[in-house]
């Protein structure tokens, strides 16, 4: 059976600084991973490189999306593909509303032209859903809003293209903690049997909401230890020291 | 019509000319002896005569073009020009009367239909002259005039002389000379006190002769308390030699008025735009420019508003976009000539495929003038590593009791901007495009829908193959 996502030892740099170093990992439909690592493991840049951010050189590996491989696809391609990916800093665009925005991304994902009235249905169910305001719609993507309000809009993204796999960056940081159930509660309605689900994580506070499965931890590029969700706890007690020591003696 | 060869013509829609022979066209070059000829053509009273001569021998003294030019000025060949085209010795007022092959043109450009849809009233330039012109009966009843300038002067001789040649003297820069010397059509607005005019008056200027000087001189009066739109368009065809469009406009905003002037430029690549336009604005009076500049070789173009007394306010917001081969000069002037008085400029400039945008601005403000407030920004937007832009803000502030915010901003199309937009599933073209829809929105919200529609569709086609 061909699966969701297969990472098979993914090398990737930025400039001549190599940072992923033979990550490997495999996700299914219906099935949630966590990603923890500390500050400077590569978690960024694996959910960048999995998009196909310009910023990163692929020099090693393969990853197959639904039995296809990524690496030669522009961003677009992967986008209509059915990845998606919550970015931790997303950027804003002046003068383009968000309601035209998402009007052409989910054309362009589907192919074809969505009715106006049909796109505008879907798109305030979703919004109420993220208990976001109408008004949202009419805002500039991104331009001035709050870290909150970035990650709500990214959830509303990822609501209204309906990916099969979702690449979750730091969606937690920034977000007070009714803005995180918020958030969360969104992704567990979204999450289906279709679906795989990568979240990507510094802290655990995230894992409290949306259960993933299957943890693993990163450490300097590579994936040290994977397990339950009982990692994710015992990680949050005892932090990441141990290891990176693995790492350091493993070098 | 004839469509010139495809390969010259490229994304340009409007490059098509018409093979009818004119009328009368002079032959090329400027002398004393051309404008006489103009000005009997026209018939005109002898102090215009005089005023022509006058421009003339002005024009003829400049040693050359100003320092601060851009190369592409020098080459214009002011022997290689024909100084007057008349197509028809008619000014119409209804379509039906205008020469078939001139009312197929405009017919292909969309105006005669916009006059039906949404306009209080059209001007339509072909060549050296205003071949139709209407405006909505109920305006006219409320006494607005709108006429081709050269028969508001046989019509309005009173009014016309009051106020001609005071925003823009002859002497004031060497173009204004040369239109002030061979000026013919254009648009003659009066608004009488109190009237307001909510829906657009358009002109479209067409240039059709290879080699072609069209030297369009428009006055607009808007008297106190009035309120007018009025909007440009022009095109031209697509030849292998250039033609000159050197045109001077004057506008005058009295007490309370309120005047907003658009421009859409979208000459083909062949022709040079050299224009002087410049508002005055009373006591409490309002001046907005919105110029928009995507075609033409060069534009030379900075319209000014000088606001002179209490309580005048300017908004000039300029756009400009430079592909291969053009240069966009582009800007504003504000000159403070009194207390409490208001200004914004906002530039927005696009630049690629080796094009070059300029923002050149002045500011000035004259001693003695309290509470003077100015607003300035310009943005850049750079589409790729070859095209250029430069930005050349005057400041002349001579007093102290002044409030003055300048940004400027110069940026390449974002890398993280695309990556974002195409993560979500659209076209590294289609992403770009969104990209600079947005940049551009600040100055296309503030068109009618209609316009704004235009702008953003001509903003795309410049856009084509921009990317990848």
């Amino acid at each position: 059976m061909t699966k969701l996502l297969e990472i098979r030892e993914l090398h990737a740099s930025i400039g001549e600084k190599e940072i992923l170093k033979g990550l490997s990992l495999t996700v299914d439909a219906g099935e949630v991973h966590a990603i923890m690592g500390p500050n400077g493991s590569g978690k960024s840049t694996l959910a960048n490189v999995l998009m196909g951010s310009p910023r990163y050189t692929v020099t090693g590996g393969d990853v197959l999306f639904k039995g296809q491989s990524l690496l030669e696809m522009a961003p677009d391609e992967r986008a209509r593909l059915g990845l998606f990916l919550a970015f931790q800093y997303p950027v804003a665009i002046p003068g383009v509303t968000l309601v035209n925005f998402m009007r052409q991304a989910v054309n362009a994902r589907r192919g074809a032209e969505v009715p106006i009235r049909e796109f505008r249905e879907s798109l305030f169910k979703k919004m109420d859903l993220l208990k976001v305001d109408q008004d949202f719609a009419r805002r500039y993507v991104n331009d001035g809003f709050s870290g909150g309000e970035k990650k709500r809009a990214e959830m509303l993204q990822m609501a209204m293209l309906e990916p099969s796999m979702a690449v979750l960056d730091e969606t937690d940081s920034g977000l007070d903690i009714d803005a995180l159930r918020t958030v969360a509660e969104g992704v567990n309605a979204l999450m289906n049997p279709g679906m795989g689900l990568l979240l990507i994580t510094h802290y655990q506070r995230l894992l409290n909401y949306i259960k993933p499965q299957f943890v693993h931890v990163l450490v300097e590029g590579r994936i040290v230890t994977s397990g339950g969700p009982e990692l994710a706890e015992q990680l949050e007690a005892t932090g990441y020291d141990e290891y990176e020591a693995l790492a350091a003696a493993g070098r | 019509m004839t469509t010139a060869p495809e390969s010259i013509v490229s994304d340009y829609k409007f490059g098509f000319y018409d093979e009818e022979e004119a009328l009368f066209k002079a032959k090329k070059g400027l002398n004393a002896d051309i404008v006489n000829m103009i000005s009997d053509m026209k018939d005109e009273p002898q102090w215009m005569r005089d005023f022509r001569l006058r421009a003339l021998e002005l024009f003829q003294k400049y040693p050359g073009n100003p320092a601060w030019a851009s190369p592409i000025m020098d080459e214009v060949d002011f022997d290689d020009i024909h100084y007057f085209v008349r197509a028809t010795d008619r000014d119409e007022r209804s379509w039906d009367d205008v020469p078939d092959y001139i009312r197929n043109t405009f017919d292909k450009l969309g105006i005669p239909e916009a006059e039906k849809k949404y306009l209080a009233g059209v001007g339509a330039q072909y060549d050296s002259e205003v071949v139709y012109h209407n405006i909505r009966e109920d305006l006219e009843k409320l006494g607005v005039v709108f006429l081709g300038t050269d028969q508001a002067l046989r019509e309005h001789e009173d009014v016309f002389k009051e106020y001609f040649g005071t925003v823009v003297p002859p002497g004031d820069n060497r173009f204004a000379a040369l239109n002030s010397a061979v000026w013919s059509g254009g648009s003659y607005i009066y608004v009488p006190k109190g009237v307001k005019v909510d829906i657009p008056l358009q002109a479209y200027f067409r240039i059709n002769t290879q080699n072609m000087g069209q030297f369009e001189r428009t006055l607009i009066i808007a008297d106190e308390g009035s309120q007018i739109h009025y909007v440009e368009g022009c095109t031209a065809p697509v030849y292998s030699s250039d033609s000159l469009h050197s045109a001077v406009v004057e506008i005058i905003v009295k007490k309370n008025a309120r005047v907003r002037y658009t421009t859409i430029q979208n000459w083909s690549n062949n022709v040079f735009n050299l224009v002087t336009k410049r508002a005055v604005a009373y006591e409490n009076a309002v001046m907005e420019w919105v110029d928009g500049n995507l075609g033409s070789k060069l534009t030379t173009k900075f319209p000014s508003v000088y606001l002179m007394e209490p309580g005048a306010h300017a908004e000039i917001l300029s756009l400009a976009f430079a592909g291969a081969g053009q240069h966009q000069d582009a800007g504003g002037k504000v000159v403070h000539v009194a207390s409490d008085t208001t200004s914004t400029i906002i530039s927005k400039s696009l630049s690629k495929d080796g094009g070059r945008s300029s923002y050149r601005g002045l500011l000035k403000v004259y001693d003695g003038c309290e509470n003077v407030k100015s607003n300035v920004r310009c943005d850049a937007l750079l589409l790729d590593e070859v095209s250029r832009s430069d930005t050349y803000p005057t400041m002349e502030i001579d007093s102290p009791d002044v409030s003055i915010q300048h940004e400027a901003y110069v940026s390449k199309l974002g890398e993280d901007q695309l990556f974002y937009l195409m993560s979500r599933g659209m076209s590294e073209e289609a992403a770009a495009k969104m990209i600079v829809n947005g940049f551009v929105e600040p100055i296309v919200k503030e068109l009618p829908m209609e316009y704004a529609v235009e702008l953003n569709r001509l903003v795309e086609l410049q856009m084509e193959g921009a990317v990848g």
